[in-house]
C-alpha cells in the first residue's frame, strides 16, 4: 500500500481542451486533489460587455468549438428574455432540432473517438485493429457524419452556425432535404443499439453517491423546463443561480461551483435518470432493459446515458422532421429594451446558464454565465479523491490509468470551462 | 510500408473549433487517408507526446503565454512544414477579445493575467513564427482544409 505518494498528470489526452492534475498521498491518506483546468482564459464576460445584443450569440459561441450550437442557443434564450422577444412555436422547434443534432455528434465523438480506446484498451481509435473494433470505427464517422448533416440542415454548419439568431432563423430547411435526413437518421438507429450494449455490459464502475441537477421537460428536449435534482428539489430557470455558490480553485482557470452548499454533478447521467420517463417511446421500447440500469451512482453509466441520450435525439429527430412543415413566417419584432434574461438549457455536458443584462441602447450592461464542467470540477475531484483512496494497494500507472478513465467518463470541457472571469458587482 | 504523411495537431488558446471541423472532415475523408496519414501527435487522438521530426504540423489558436510561444517556436523548428488554420492563428481574431479592450476593462482582468502569466495582448501564430500555408475561416474553411493536406500528401510523395 501506498503510504506518501505523488501523481503529476499533464495534459490528459482525449478530453476536449487542456487540464493537468496533482494529487497527494500522505500517511496512506490522500491529502490533496487538484484538478488544474490549463485552458487559457479568454474572457468572453469583458468582451460582450458593451456590445449589441444582437451580435453577441456569434460571439459567445466561440466559447466552445464542440458545443458552440449549445452557446448560441442558450445566448439568444437570455437575450429574447431581456428584450421581452417571444419566439415562435416553429423557432422552438428549429432550436430543439438543432440542439438534437449537437447532442448526436458531440456524444459520437465523445463515446466513439475519446471513450472507446478505454473499453477496448487501446491507446486510441487510431490502433484498433480486427472486425469488432473496424466496425465500431467506420460506425463512429457514419453516425457522427450524420449528426453533423442535422446541423448542417438546420443551421448552415455544425461548428459556429449562422442562420439562428436573436428573434428565429434566417434560413428556412428545404423540406426535400428533410425527407434525405429522416432517411439517413433511421439508418443510425442499429449502430446505436450496438454502442448502448457494449456501455451497458462494460465492467467500468466507480460510485460516490453526489446530487444530480438537470433541466427535465416532457419531450426531453433539452431546451426549457424546470430544474430538477435527485434530491427532489424543482427550481424555475432563473431562480437556479440562487442555489449555487461559486468556488475559486486558485489553481485552476476555472471557478467551480457547490449546489446548496454541496459538490453535485450535471450531464447525461443526470438527465436520464431525473427524466427517463420522457425518452421517445420508440427509445423507450428498445432500451427497456437498459434503462432498468437507472437511477445508478455508477459514474461511468454517464457514457451509457449519452448513448441512449444519442438514440432518443434521432427518434426525436425523425418524428419531428416527418411532421414539420417548415414555412417562412413572419418574424416577432426585435428591438432594443432595457432588461435582463436568463436562458437554462442541457448542453452536452450539462445544465448551462446563461443571464443578460441589456441597457435601453441594447448594448449588454452584464453578463454571467455558469457552463457544465465548471459545476462538475468539485465532484470530480471528490471522486478522484475517493478512486485514490480505495485504491492505494495497487500500482500507480493502475492508479492513474483509473484516474484518467474517470475524468473521461465525465466528458469535460476546458474549453467552456476557462471562458470567463466573474468579478463582483455593486 | 507505404510511406505516410507525418502530421501532428496542435491546440493554442482557442476554442478547438478547427480540430473539431477537422473531426467532421474525417467523417468523409477519414479511410481515403488512413493508410496514408500517420497522425503521430493530436492530444485528441492519443496520448503520446513525441511531436519530432513531422512533416507537416497544423497549428490553431492564438499564443497567450511565454509558455504557448516557446512551444510553437518548438514545434517549427521540429516541423518541415507549418499550416496555420483557422483566423486565430492566422489574425488573432477572435480570441484576441482582450486586444481592444479599454483600461478599465485591462484593469479589472490585470491580477488574473499576472496569476496565470498570460499575455496582456494576444499574438497570433504567424506574429510569432512564419508559417508556410494557411486555411483561412472562423472555424476553418473544410475544402481549403483538404486542399492543404492532400496537396502535402502529393508534395511528400505519399499520393
Amino acid at each position: 500500500m501506498h503510504q506518501d505518494m505523488e501523481i503529476e498528470i499533464e495534459n490528459i489526452c482525449r478530453i476536449e481542451g487542456h487540464a493537468d492534475l496533482s494529487i497527494k498521498v500522505k500517511n496512506g491518506t490522500v491529502e490533496d486533489v487538484k484538478l488544474k483546468i490549463m485552458e487559457n482564459k479568454r474572457f468572453f464576460t469583458q468582451g460582450v460587455r458593451g456590445m449589441m445584443f444582437n451580435s453577441v450569440p456569434s460571439i459567445v459561441s466561440r466559447i466552445c468549438g464542440t458545443c458552440s450550437i449549445a452557446h448560441l442557443t442558450c445566448c439568444i434564450e437570455s437575450i429574447e428574455k431581456a428584450i421581452g422577444v417571444e419566439p415562435t412555436e416553429q423557432t422552438t422547434l428549429l432550436r430543439k432540432l438543432g440542439m438534437y443534432g449537437l447532442m448526436i455528434r458531440d456524444h459520437a465523438m465523445h463515446l466513439y473517438l475519446f471513450c472507446l480506446p478505454d473499453i477496448f484498451k487501446k491507446d486510441s481509435v487510431l490502433n484498433f485493429k480486427g472486425p469488432e473494433e473496424e466496425k465500431l470505427l467506420k460506425d463512429a464517422f457514419y453516425v457522427k457524419g450524420i449528426g453533423n448533416d442535422l446541423c448542417t440542415h438546420i443551421l448552415g454548419r455544425a461548428v459556429h452556425p449562422t442562420f439562428s439568431n436573436v428573434g428565429g432563423f434566417n434560413h428556412i430547411p428545404q423540406q426535400d432535404e428533410s425527407k434525405e435526413l429522416i432517411g439517413k437518421l433511421k439508418t443510425i438507429r442499429e449502430p446505436l443499439l450496438d454502442l448502448i450494449k457494449i456501455f451497458y455490459d462494460s465492467d467500468f464502475e466507480f460510485h460516490r453517491k453526489t446530487t444530480y441537477v438537470a433541466l427535465v421537460n416532457d419531450d426531453f428536449s433539452h431546451l426549457e423546463g424546470e430544474i430538477r435534482t435527485s434530491k427532489g428539489e424543482v427550481i424555475q430557470e432563473k431562480d437556479y443561480y440562487n442555489h449555487l455558490s461559486r468556488v475559486v480553485l486558485p489553481y485552476s482557470q476555472a471557478v467551480g461551483y457547490e449546489f446548496e452548499g454541496k459538490d453535485y454533478m450535471v450531464g447525461a447521467l443526470a438527465r436520464v435518470d431525473l427524466n427517463r420517463k420522457n425518452l421517445h417511446m420508440d427509445t423507450l421500447i428498445d432500451t427497456s432493459e437498459y434503462l432498468k440500469t437507472f437511477p445508478s451512482t455508477n459514474l461511468f453509466h454517464n457514457n451509457l446515458a449519452q448513448s441512449i441520450e444519442m438514440l432518443h435525439c434521432v427518434d426525436r429527430s425523425i418524428d419531428l422532421l416527418e411532421t414539420m412543415e417548415f414555412k417562412q413566417e413572419k418574424k416577432p419584432e426585435v428591438k432594443p429594451r432595457e432588461g435582463t434574461g436568463v436562458g437554462v438549457i442541457e448542453a452536452p455536458r450539462g445544465t448551462l446558464y446563461y443571464l443578460m443584462n441589456v441597457n435601453a441602447d441594447g448594448r449588454i450592461k452584464y453578463a454571467n454565465l455558469v457552463i457544465p464542467t465548471s459545476q462538475n470540477q468539485i465532484n470530480m475531484q471528490d471522486d478522484i479523491r475517493k478512486l485514490v483512496q480505495d485504491n492505494l494497494d495497487r500500482p500507480k500507472e493502475y492508479i492513474e490509468h483509473e484516474i484518467k478513465k474517470l475524468i473521461r467518463a465525465y466528458d469535460p470541457c476546458m474549453s467552456c470551462a476557462s471562458h470567463f472571469l466573474r468579478i463582483k458587482w455593486i | 510500408m507505404d510511406k505516410k504523411l507525418k502530421i501532428g495537431l496542435f491546440s493554442f488558446t482557442a476554442d478547438e473549433g478547427c480540430m473539431i471541423v477537422l473531426l467532421e472532415i474525417l467523417n468523409y475523408k477519414f479511410f481515403e487517408w488512413k493508410d496514408k496519414i500517420d497522425i503521430k501527435f493530436s492530444r485528441l487522438f492519443r496520448s503520446s507526446k513525441d511531436f519530432s521530426d513531422l512533416d507537416v504540423a497544423f497549428v490553431e489558436g492564438t499564443i497567450s503565454t511565454p509558455r504557448e510561444e516557446d512551444k510553437v517556436k518548438v514545434i517549427r523548428a521540429k516541423s518541415k512544414k507549418v499550416v496555420a488554420v483557422g483566423t486565430c492563428a492566422i489574425n488573432g481574431s477572435p480570441t484576441n477579445l482582450r486586444n481592444s479592450f479599454d483600461e478599465n476593462k485591462m484593469q479589472e482582468i490585470g491580477y488574473v493575467l499576472k496569476k496565470f502569466d498570460l499575455y496582456p495582448k494576444i499574438k497570433s501564430v504567424k506574429d510569432v513564427i512564419s508559417v508556410d500555408q494557411e486555411v483561412p475561416g472562423c472555424p476553418m474553411i473544410e475544402d481549403g482544409f483538404v486542399k492543404v493536406m492532400e496537396g502535402y500528401m502529393k508534395e511528400f510523395g505519399v499520393i
